[in-house]
């Protein structure tokens, strides 16, 4: 009985299970190494907030619609399988624009065209065509899952770096800056001279542009570290 | 007035790319030589062109509960726009690599690849989208469609060639191909971010 259990346990979340879900966080990074995705949603990454909802809801789009695929993946014909897939993902993209809209409205104001650009989302039709296409269903899942956590991994660290400088706040909440709302008060007697003492907040990390700075340095520090990924030409 | 206005506005100062980051994906990856960049650059401007007058016919007088069908029925369709859009691009696409093949097989055989790209590229969902959440009326769709089209080609072309020249620099090697793409896109960004205060009626001494 028990031999049976670790046996099913095995087939739902063995080695291969697992490795489908971890690859995409590090050697197989949908934005630092496949380069996709990188289109719709950057743009949000200012905030702690806004990012975490879109990471949510391409986790969510992601897994699903590989789920979808891979169940529809033998009736549909090769021709038309671009329109059968776009139709799948602006379906579930509907539903979570219309979720959103019912259960936070200001979040969904604040985010404006990004929750619709998830459709044209490189990494799902990518996950799509590359892997749901010629996968069982459990599996397929599973990338997509891994593939969404890996984008919303880096979607989440790029927005962390950029509001800590750009505004000296996490998630809202201020941490450091040169008012006396903000945990450390950079200009306050006690702390001036302290090791905190010189900070004010860099503007240039609420700009758009820097986005593109954090995530080339960090590829630059991930392909260090992971030398196979650096690019040969 | 109003349109040269709009036009530079969606080209330079709300580039698509630079500011936005839409339609990254085939900007990063068809950007490794001018050639390529070229033939993509002008094929988005196309279909940004010609999707963009025709999503707002759509979202105007077959989804708006104001107007046309919308009204006839008397419901608000508008949760249907995504699935539209996205299927006027796709169809809009094929229709423009149909007509390409026909008449002119040279610009085909060097476009060929590229088209079917661009039914993903962010920069024409989003044009669209964009349209919707600013209220544009037709003649200013066509013409943020262009505009916009215009800047993302712009973009292109600027980051390819400076691609091209890099490749004889010393970057060292983790930083090599991508991340210095990146790198250099942030800064094409700032750069034009000084653009930002243009305004068209004084250039051309009427205001």
């Amino acid at each position: 009985m028990a031999e049976t259990a670790v046996k099913n346990q095995e087939a739902w979340l063995g080695k291969k299970e697992r490795k489908l879900l971890t690859d995409p966080l590090n050697d197989n990074n949908p934005i630092t190494v496949q380069v996709l995705g990188i289109c719709s949603a950057l743009a949000v990454t200012t905030m702690v907030v806004p990012s975490v909802v879109i990471s949510i809801a391409v986790v969510f789009v992601c897994a699903f619609a590989n789920l979808i695929i891979s169940l529809l993946r033998n009736s549909i014909p090769k021709q038309v399988r671009m329109i059968v897939q776009l139709v799948v993902i602006a379906t579930l993209v509907t539903v979570v624009e219309l979720t959103l809209k019912a259960m936070s409205f200001d979040l969904y104001k604040q985010l404006t065209v990004y929750i619709g650009l998830i459709i044209t989302n490189c990494i799902i039709m990518g996950r799509l065509e590359a892997f749901a296409m010629a996968n069982k269903p459990w599996r397929s899942f599973l990338d997509g899952v891994g593939n969404g956590l890996g984008y919303g991994a880096i979607l989440i660290i790029v927005a962390v770096i950029k509001e800590f400088f750009g505004k000296g706040t996490i998630a809202g909440f201020p941490i450091i800056g040169n008012t006396t709302d903000y945990m450390i008060n950079t200009t306050a007697a006690g702390w001036q001279g302290t090791m905190f003492g010189w900070y004010a907040n860099n503007n240039l990390m609420v700009l758009p542009a820097s986005a593109m700075f954090v995530i080339g340095v960090l590829i630059w520090i991930q392909r260090s570290y992971n030398t196979k990924l650096v690019d040969v030409s | 007035m109003e349109y040269v206005d709009l036009f530079i506005k969606a080209a330079f100062v709300e580039n698509m790319v630079l500011a936005y980051f839409l339609g990254m994906c085939s900007y990063l990856a068809v950007s490794k030589t001018v050639k390529t960049a070229f033939g993509l650059g002008l094929a988005v401007i196309f279909v940004l062109g010609i999707t963009m007058p025709i999503n707002w016919v759509i979202s105007e007088y077959l989804l708006s509960e104001s107007r046309g069908f919308g009204a006839l029925i008397g419901a608000d369709l508008t949760f249907l726009r995504f699935i539209l859009f996205i299927g006027v691009i796709a169809s809009m696409v094929q229709l423009v690599e149909m007509i390409i093949e026909k008449n002119s097989p040279a610009l085909y055989n060097s476009l060929g690849i590229f088209l079917p790209l661009i039914t993903v590229n962010c920069a024409i969902l989003g044009g669209s989208l964009f349209m919707v959440a600013r209220e544009y009326d037709f003649g200013q769709s066509v013409v943020f469609g262009l505009g916009s089209g215009v800047g993302w080609f712009l973009a292109i072309i600027a980051i390819a060639a400076i691609r091209e020249k890099i490749k004889y620099s010393n970057v060292p090697p983790a930083l090599r191909g991508l991340g210095m793409a990146f790198i250099l896109t942030g800064l094409m960004g700032i750069a034009f971010m000084s653009l930002m205060g243009i305004d068209a009626g004084q250039l051309m001494g009427i205001k």
